[in-house]
């Protein structure tokens, strides 16, 4: 399987990001808009199955670490990409065959394309995550136990730094600080690897169903929620109206809460969303509706487009839906990176799909 | 500044122009409405004409003129009269990734750009250098277009942190070509490059259409002899003193909504509720909470052209007094607009002899309205009855969507249109129709009092967050003073954190506005006083001179009683 990404495709990826974003991500528009630009000077960026590479091809994971706000001021330069692979080729003695988002969701899972789309190389269809995660580790080719060394990070500037750390918990706290130092952000890459270990290490498909949700939102005629629905399998948790907008920094993450009261068929119904960058559980009443590591978005009502965290506000009219994870992230050392415990809730990982079986 | 007497109030709406004239205890003294001419201006002048004129109101006693003007809306939307503007922005190696003017409309870039360029320098997020400013960079790219310019948009990367690389830059022109205008991006808009850049050539485009109206608003009060203190309203429903909307003209975009909200407001004397604004051609309906209109979240786009201004969150549908009807007599096949005959209403619609079924034949058939000839839309019965009813559920739907919370609300139908709403609406608990509804948004724009805001990247020092905010609340109460409010009288009246995340060093960015009441307005004759002395040198109400240029702020006029 091969495709040229074209710009209706990459509109499409951008809204099905956003909504795979989770709520954080950061911005896709200018995600999109660096891919548009790389698209028209550079040609259309091909998306290739791993199947389509040889076993031995080496994959770079990549995207920006640092701050969503850096991201909409200090735009990229667009050959980011291209340094980190000049620095991973000469690191690892070995040629870079295609490049891949290390997260799927928000705006880092266009910038790649840009990147590729620029040195004339593909992308695979797939990710580290199926979604958006705030910490660097928090991906499953941590969770299939690839090394995350070397880890290359640069600037628009050219700065390089090289890092070999421990683990990948060090890995994320080297990485953070250097990115302050770069002025907020950074482009990165780790858990650099095969294709025959992508294979077992990533979540596959994911642009694929990313420009599925895109395209079944901007084909959809009247519900497109329904259309969103189909395209995902995924559980609509409610429709409301955000009453309430709860939001504090510690230790640089953003935290808080969302409530929304119910309309339509949902009246009467009270709903709460913990958020850490991107959302992580939906309350009803002291019952989890829906937590980590599974997807829980909030959309405009409606235009069915996604909200980013730090764009819901009081009075907007959003519906509520959670759609299962990778299930890798199911498996017991998925669930300790990312499930309720590793965000400090106290309570087990139940699945979306029997939590909507219980209430419904 | 002239001590306060009489208030005119324009409002330039896309059917209808209206005019008021207030006395000091915000009496409606005279109001007219004269349809809006394709020029604008020419509408203005008759507006101006008609209410002085027509009232026997002793104009000689008007101290202050508030204009909300389409004009660069509709420079925009037409590409007309807009300036060439040298776009510089500054911030390579990054943002290569993405141009200016990317996103434009080939034909509106065609019209406004000059040519643009990126040129090395730019801010950090906590105030270093992104890299050296490159001065020969602009100067080259300066007398490159030298002459093809009418005037020069320089946008900074994290200018909102600090504005001295456009500083700079501004310098650089200054010393190549002269006297043109030049807009920095740190005195338009906030955190977002693209969009803020965006404003920036935009503001920078419009600086001629609005000396055009500021010229000519003047010459039509100077043939009445008059020669009041000029203001114009801005796109948050606030205000800005004459000079300051001759230098930032984007600044005015969309200023409509917003004062007939305000306007509705001062007509009730409530502070929350819905409201309704009919016009000829389609209809907003906002939110007013705590006597101000509920902002949105996006920010607006003009002319497909996406910026960081926040308007008043509205619903908007294309239902009018002057909106055509189209279907079977007998009401099958029912189509509502978009078409409106407009201005026309009085030549087209039936009940006025003339061909054609709109709204307001459909208000007169079922009762709402008493207008011209009832018996000559008897014919077409079917059809109005079945477009009032269309009609009802577009409105009850947008009221709906606009709501904030369950329950009934009350609705303040304002507008000249506003007999197109019926007395029940699902969701509305009671409507009001306050006397001058008609002139709601001229009255609103005539209501002003002073506002000031801050909206930039604050790092957390000694004293903290608590600190940072109480800076930026000082510095909003500043710039409202600065822009003529009576310092007694100024409240914070939004204060908003946005924390950055995945940053390990404290850093916020804060949104504060300030209003209060325009100084010596309302207050006794020392408050008044008092006012004078914080006012810049150089002359009453120079808002913007003595503001601080190290963030993006404004000082401007802000509705409020």
């Amino acid at each position: 399987m091969k495709r040229l990404l074209d710009e209706f495709a990459l509109r499409a990826l951008a809204r099905g990001c956003a909504i795979l974003g989770t709520g954080g991500g950061g911005d896709p528009r200018i995600g999109l808009l660096l891919a548009l630009q790389a698209l028209e000077e550079a040609g259309p960026t091909e998306l290739v199955d791993l199947d389509d590479l040889p076993d031995d091809a080496l994959i770079m994971p990549c995207g920006m670490v640092g701050a969503p706000t850096v991201h909409i001021e200090k735009i990229e330069n667009g050959g980011e990409g291209e340094v980190l692979r000049q620095y991973l080729e000469r690191l690892t003695g070995r040629a870079v065959a295609a490049l891949m988002p290390a997260e799927i969701g928000g705006s880092n899972g266009l910038l790649p394309l840009c990147w590729a789309g620029r040195m004339g190389l593909p992308v695979v269809d797939a990710d580290g995550m199926g979604r958006a995660f705030p910490l660097i580790p928090q991906v499953t080719m941590h969770l299939a136990g690839i090394d995350p060394n070397p880890g290359v990070m640069t600037d628009e500037r050219g700065n390089v730094l090289v890092f070999h750390a421990v683990s990948g918990h060090w890995m994320e706290r080297l990485e953070r600080s250097a990115a302050v130092e770069f002025g907020g952000a950074g482009a990165a890459t780790e858990y650099t690897m095969t294709v025959e270990q992508a294979r077992g290490a990533t979540v596959r498909g994911t642009f694929t169903l990313a420009i599925k949700i895109g395209e079944a939102l901007t084909g959809a005629v009247g519900d497109s929620m329904a259309a969103l629905v189909a395209a995902t399998g995924g559980f609509p948790l409610m429709s409301g109206k955000v009453t309430d907008v709860e939001r504090r920094t510690t230790k640089g993450f953003v935290r808080g809460s969302v409530v929304v009261e119910g309309l339509g068929d949902d009246v009467g119904r009270l709903l709460r969303v913990e958020i850490q960058n991107e959302n992580l559980v939906a309350l009803e009443q002291g019952k989890v509706l829906a937590s980590v590591p599974d997807l829980i978005t909030i959309l405009d009502s409606e235009t069915a487009d996604a909200i980013p965290t730090e764009r819901v506000r009081y009075g907007q009219r959003v519906t509520l839906i959670a759609m299962p994870c990778a299930p890798i992230w199911r498996s017991e050392f998925g669930l300790q990176m990312a499930g309720p415990r590793a965000f400090g809730y106290d309570f087990d990982y139940v699945p979306v799909e029997e939590l909507a079986g219980a209430y419904a | 500044m002239p001590t306060l007497d009489y208030r005119l109030g324009i409002d330039v709406g896309g059917t209808n122009t209206d005019a008021v004239i207030l006395d000091r205890a915000d009496q409606v003294l005279a109001k007219s409405k004269v349809p809006t001419t394709p020029d604008v201006t020419g509408g203005i002048v008759a507006a101006l004409d008609a209410v002085i004129s027509g009232s026997g109101v002793d104009a000689a006693r008007i101290t202050h003129a508030m204009l909300g003007t389409t004009h660069a809306t509709n420079a925009v939307l037409e590409r007309r009269r807009l300036q060439r503007v040298a776009v510089i922005r500054i911030g390579a190696p990054a943002t290569l990734g993405v141009r200016p003017m990317f996103e434009w409309p080939a034909d509106l870039v065609a019209v406004v750009s000059a040519g643009a360029v990126v040129v090395p320098g730019g801010i950090e997020f906590d105030g270093r250098d992104l890299s050296p400013f490159d001065e020969s960079a602009v100067a080259a790219f300066l007398s490159s277009v030298a002459g093809r310019c009418d005037g020069v948009a320089i946008t900074s990367v994290f200018a909102p942190v600090s504005p001295r690389h456009e500083l700079l830059a501004a310098e650089i022109v200054k010393r190549e070509l002269g006297e043109v205008h030049v807009s920095l991006s740190h005195e338009i808009g906030s955190v977002g490059l693209l969009e803020r850049e965006n404003a920036t050539i935009l503001n920078a485009s419009l600086v001629g259409v609005a000396g055009d109206v500021a010229r000519a608003l003047g010459q039509a009060l100077a043939a009445h002899s008059l020669s009041p203190v000029t203001f114009f309203a801005q796109n948050d429903g606030t205000l800005m003193a004459l000079d300051h909307a001759l230098r930032y003209p984007v600044l005015t975009i969309g200023s409509g909504p917003a004062n007939s909200i305000r306007g509705a407001a001062f007509l009730t004397g409530r502070t929350d509720a819905l409201v309704a604004d009919v016009g000829g051609t389609s209809t907003d309906v906002g939110v007013l909470v705590n006597g101000f209109p509920r902002e949105s979240s996006q920010g607006v786009e003009i002319g497909g052209i996406r910026t960081n201004f926040r308007m008043p969150d509205l619903v908007t549908i294309a239902l009018g007094g002057g909106t055509v009807l189209a279907g079977d007599q007998d009401g099958r096949n029912i189509r509502l607009g978009p078409e409106s005959v407009g201005y026309r209403l009085l030549d087209e619609a039936l009940v006025f002899g003339g061909p054609t079924p709109t709204l307001t034949d459909a208000a007169v058939a079922t009762g709402r309205a008493r207008l011209g000839d009832a018996s000559a839309a008897e014919a077409w019965r079917g059809l109005l009855e079945a477009a009032s009813r269309a009609s009802d559920a577009q409105l009850a739907d947008a009221i709906d969507r606009v709501k904030t919370a369950k329950g009934d609300l009350t609705l303040i139908a304002v507008g000249g249109g506003s007999i197109l709403i019926p007395d029940e609406l699902p969701g509305v608990s009671e409507v009001i129709r306050p006397d001058h509804f008609d002139a709601a948004n001229a009255i609103g724009a005539a209501i002003a009092s002073v506002s000031g805001q801050v909206d930039r990247i604050f790092h957390f020092g000694p004293g903290g967050r608590k600190a940072a905010l109480e800076e930026a609340s000082a510095e909003a109460r500043d710039h409202a003073v600065a822009a003529g409010a009576d310092p007694e009288s100024v409240q914070i009246v939004e204060l908003e954190e946005i924390p950055l995340a995945y940053l390990t060093s404290p850093a916020v960015r804060i949104r504060a506005k300030a209003a209060g009441a325009l100084g010596g307005l309302y207050g006794p004759a020392d408050a008044a006083a008092d006012a004078e002395a914080h006012l810049p040198a150089g002359g009453p109400l120079h808002a913007g001179s003595s503001i601080p240029a190290n963030n993006f702020t404004h000082g401007s006029i802000r509705g409020g009683t």
